[in-house]
């Protein structure tokens, strides 16, 4: 399951994670359990921007904003170039992936179930045609 | 089956799992499927194994035992009770994990509840099974069932390289 770097709302749902399998902070899924952070990467799942944006956009301190972009650097959630005098953070999809896997392995489990599913309902539906036929 | 939906899995809070998924199929349907013990035999297990029981007293009080023999060789099974019952619609049941390591000690109120409503809209249904954990801990033990899953089949995929090369 290849990670396209596109991240929806249903992905941000995936950042509510707990803690345990975080050994170091240096680590993904210790940066995603923070709220803000998670904030910073759901603003640059639209894209990528510069710092004053996301200081407007979270309504939140910039030093505030360049400690928690700080930490997400250090992970690789994000990256950053210069343009002229202003620093543009973007998403870095491919750290994600850890987490991403963390849910997809579970959602595949459940799909291989639902298409087993969907062989039964056709059955069914070719059964209650079958029967209407009759009639 | 290009019709229906792929399954997506969202985790709201820090005990919930939610699973949503389309069948191009009317909710009656999806609901026998889901819910009679001949056809959940069929699906129950996905690829990961073979149904060996699938037991449904469908009343609320009653339980559903599920038990299927891995890929692997070993046995798995859940068992619940059923909370609330509205045929077609929704349905309530407790889920607990009754084979395998720590099995011994399960505390049956502290199981999940699973909460599963069928909406139709055209003759398609939308299936929405909430999880509800009783912990963050019991949350991602159960996500990460799959992921050990999905790593597992990986492991014998490469194992039966690995035998093909040697």
């Amino acid at each position: 399951m290849a990670w396209t770097g596109a991240l929806t709302y249903a992905d941000i749902d995936i950042y509510c994670l707990t803690m345990p399998r975080a050994a170091t902070t240096t680590d993904a899924f210790n940066a995603v359990a923070e709220p803000r952070r998670r904030a910073i990467l759901e603003v640059l799942a639209d894209g990528e921007r510069p710092v004053n944006d996301l200081v407007a956009r979270l309504g939140l301190p910039q030093p505030l904003v360049s400690k928690h972009l700080r930490v997400l650097r250090e992970v690789g959630l994000v990256d950053v170039r210069g343009a002229g005098r202003q620093r543009i953070y973007r998403l870095e999809g491919r750290s994600l992936e850890p987490i991403h896997d963390w849910v997809k392995g579970f959602e595949r489990t459940w799909e291989q179930r639902f298409q087993l599913m969907d062989e039964v309902l056709e059955e069914l539906k070719e059964q209650e045609e079958g029967e209407s036929d009759d009639e | 089956m290009t019709s229906s939906g792929t399954a997506v899995v969202t985790l709201p809070t820090q005990t919930q799992i939610v699973i949503t998924r389309d069948f191009d199929a009317p909710r009656h349907l999806v609901w026998k499927a889901y819910t009679t013990p001949e056809l959940i035999q069929r699906w129950w297990s996905g690829e990961r194994g073979e149904v060996t029981k699938a037991e449904v007293d469908l009343r609320i009080g009653g339980t559903w035992r599920y038990m299927m023999v891995a890929n692997g060789g070993f046995e798995v099974g859940f068992h619940g009770e059923f909370r609330e019952i509205v045929p077609n619609e929704r349905l309530v049941t407790t889920e607990v994990y009754d084979t395998g390591p720590g099995s011994e000690s399960v505390d049956e109120s502290m199981a999940p509840l699973i909460t599963t409503t069928f909406t139709e809209v055209d003759g398609r249904t939308t299936m929405t099974q909430v999880t509800d954990c009783p912990s963050a801990e019991v949350r991602d033990m159960i996500v990460e069932s799959g992921m050990e899953a999905g790593m597992q089949e990986s492991m014998d995929a490469l194992e039966r390289v690995a035998i093909t090369l040697a």
